[in-house]
């Protein structure tokens, strides 16, 4: 196990002139030793890229990588004890399931008992017992991907294990096993995980700490709930969040906080310094109101979704929308009813002209 | 158009793909198949399409039989997963040759049908580029913008968004729902997510293992499964089954703990979804006691994984709650919440539903 520091750049091309020549734009990442952490981000984002820096497969353009103090830099993945997780089962399928699991132990000359105790413990943990002494190649998918991740799971030895995006080809029913399985895996055997996904869900679930990136940059790094109650860029507030924080331009002025042409109370001193204003608040933390209520907008609901456990309403706010979950059991609003809506709360946050979160500010 | 199945099968060799179903779409809606993998999405939507024949029963459109006719017959579009695009031609090429090979539009009038199908599709900056320099995510996008641009009386689309990052599924997916009520085709989307199925709306035919299990509009589908197995296939997260002993009066679910539900006596099955147990107590509700064995926190959920004395519980909890594995945690239940099934797996109780005014 190992403590992970970056500090590096990386460019594809030869001579980086500006930003968009940058996979990753400069940036120093430290990654605790036996911790759990998710790289979060759109396709391009840079987290792949980041990925294959720490396993070595890509060796930064500018920088360095440490284990433990020790650059590792020029180190290939084998010579930095890391151990990869695919997309897609790598397995061996003419092999039975057991000797799978068994094989980066047999390569690196464990003794035989050993070998027999660790490849038991993991079976155990992923629910491949039954099926130790069946040839991988007639299992189904999923038992596949669970050969694959416990291939990367079985030696006690490694540096960190690196995930890039395991569970995309399995169906939701089982990925939801797997996510906890994998949570499982690391209170018990304390390996630092490191995962790539473009799902914000598995990310938060699975990790500790996440860093969410954005062309090329990390834009946050903090725990589910840090990530999901102050974000701390427009962009996390966007793309944590199903669907994700609704952002209305605003402007305050002497305890008055003007949306959409309709005017609420707020003491929010902090906010003077800002001409250029960002009200957000999650569709979880929108209430929903009486339309005269004091301190709430008047909306009008433009749709209602059932989405089975929750429904979200839409509202037309001017010419905004407003999104807002309700719980299943709740008697949703009319489409086309008004409605009053409460946006300012203890989870509200507003964002400067570049797109920052304003510390000072509390709704 | 009016697409029926009758009777329809499909087998492969000794293997049975699909079992005989009957299905008469709903003609200009959205239809979208759920089911696992390899539960026969793909076999019925290439069925339906006319790039396979049956081995047994009816594919009739507008009344007339169209078993065995080929798919260049047929008037279909169809966006597969694997997508597919014109290599040699432009992306805006791409787009505009189903719209010029429908003719009656002149040059101006294809260009600003092509610009706003890109638009929607956030692909309107690479017109000019090949397929082959998009990443897999614009292609799909492109042949996507074709499929929309052809708009055959029925368009068939297979998992179209899974190869795309959450986020932009969640737009794109947005964005193709409007398309559909805005256009007049037949809409089948096959996905393996209860939660889209839930977001597209329109109807759900489940299937599962080569069966066709229900067909419905999709919340009732969801709020109404007609057996165990629909129910299994259409819950994320998975709902929590109990096992129990209806006596005709009341359900006995063991360890003194009971509904006050009348079903035919005999074994029940009580489903419950996580998002019906909750922390706080009220009225009438039974407690089910037990210890954390785990909690993942994904911002506006919190899953709370409970070990009790009924079996393991998964509780959906709003917002962001920490639990110290191992700590005691009695989770609440309204019996009124739950779906009873019986020994065969059908459905005999569902909760009942307020609906919007």
């Amino acid at each position: 196990m190992a403590r992970i520091d970056l500090d590096l750049a990386h460019s594809y091309r030869p001579n980086p002139q500006q930003d968009n020549d940058y996979a990753l734009l400069p940036l120093k990442m430290s990654f605790a030793d036996g911790g759990a952490y998710a790289l979060l981000g759109p396709s391009g984002c840079g987290k792949t890229t980041m990925l294959n820096i720490i396993s070595g497969l890509v060796q930064p353009s500018q920088g360095t990588v440490s284990f433990d103090g020790r650059d590792v830099t020029a180190l290939s993945p084998q010579q930095r004890n890391i151990a990869q997780v695919f997309q897609f089962p790598v397995i061996y399928d003419t092999m039975t399931v057991a000797e799978n699991l068994a094989f980066p132990l047999k390569n690196r000359g464990v003794p035989a008992d050993r070998i027999k105790a660790r490849v038991g413990r993991i079976a155990e943990m992923l629910e491949l017992s039954g099926q130790l002494n069946q040839r991988a190649a007639g299992l189904a998918a999923d038992a596949k991907q669970k050969i694959s991740l416990g291939r990367g799971l079985v030696r006690e030895d490694v540096s960190a294990v690196l995930f890039d995006e395991p569970l995309t080809v399995i169906d939701p029913h089982l990925k939801w096993q797997l996510r906890r399985k994998l949570k499982q895996i690391h209170h018990e055997l304390k390996l630092t995980l490191i995962y790539v996904t473009h799902d914000q869900v598995e990310a938060l679930t699975f990790a500790e700490k996440i860093v969410v990136m954005s062309q090329g940059r990390a834009v946050q790094v903090g725990s589910a709930d840090q990530l999901f109650e102050r974000p701390q860029h427009q962009f996390v507030g966007h793309f944590i969040g199903s669907p994700g924080m609704n952002f209305l331009p605003a402007r305050w002025q002497a305890g008055v906080l003007t949306v959409a042409g309709q005017d609420l109370r707020l003491d929010a001193p902090g906010l003077a310094a800002h001409p250029t204003l960002t009200l957000g608040v999650r569709p979880e933390y929108v209430t929903l109101a009486a339309p005269g209520d004091a301190n709430a907008v008047r909306a009008r609901v433009a749709r209602v979704q059932d989405v089975g456990t929750y429904w979200l309403v839409s509202a037309a706010l001017g010419e905004q929308t407003v999104r807002l979950r309700l719980p299943a059991e709740a008697m949703p609003p009319a489409e086309g009813s008004e409605i009053g809506l409460q946006l300012l709360g203890a989870h509200t946050c507003f964002y400067g002209a570049d797109e920052r979160l304003i510390e000072e500010a509390r709704a | 158009m009016q697409l029926t199945m009758e009777g329809l099968s499909y087998r492969v060799g000794a293997a049975e793909y699909l079992y005989p179903l009957d299905l008469r779409l709903v003609p200009g809606a959205v239809t979208v198949l759920l089911g696992a993998t390899q539960a026969g999405k793909t076999s019925l939507m290439r069925l339906m399409a006319g790039l396979d024949k049956p081995s047994g029963g009816r594919v009739s459109v507008d009344g007339i039989d169209v078993t065995g006719v080929p798919v260049r017959q047929r008037k279909v579009s169809m966006v597969y997963q694997q997508f597919i695009n014109y290599p040699s031609m432009s992306v805006f090429d791409n787009i505009a040759s189903p719209l010029k090979l429908r003719g009656g539009l002149d040059a101006a009038a294809v260009r600003a049908q092509v610009q706003a199908l890109a638009e929607r599709l956030h692909i309107e900056m690479h017109l000019t580029k090949l397929p082959a320099q998009l990443s897999g995510g614009q292609q799909q996008r492109v042949a996507l913008a074709r499929a929309l641009a052809k708009a055959a009386p029925l368009m068939l689309l297979d998992e179209p968004l899974v190869n795309l990052d959450y986020k932009l599924r969640e737009e794109l997916r947005e964005e193709l729902a409007q398309l559909f009520a805005a256009g007049e085709s037949t809409v089948v989307y096959a996905t393996t997510e209860p939660a889209e199925a839930l977001l597209l709306g329109g109807h759900t035919a489940v299937l599962d293992a080569g069966e066709l299990l229900q067909y419905g509009p999709t919340a009732e589908v969801f709020h109404r499964p007609a057996s165990l197995r629909v129910a299994r296939a259409f819950s994320d997260p998975p709902m929590n089954l109990l096992a129990g002993q209806s006596s005709g009066e009341r359900i006995d679910l063991g360890s003194g703990l009971a509904l006050a539900l009348r079903a035919p006596a005999g074994s029940v099955t009580v489903g419950v979804r996580a998002n019906a147990l909750r922390l706080q107590q009220r009225p009438g509700d039974i407690a089910l006691a037990g210890a954390v064995e785990l909690a993942e926190i994904s911002g506006s959920d919190t899953f709370v994984h409970v070990k009790s004395a009924v079996g393991p519980l998964v509780a959906q909890l709003g917002g962001v709650h920490y639990f110290e594995l191992g700590t005691p945690l009695t989770l609440y239940l309204d019996g009124a919440q739950t779906y009873v099934f019986d020994a065969q797996g059908l459905l005999l109780l569902a909760p009942e539903r307020g609906a919007p005014k």
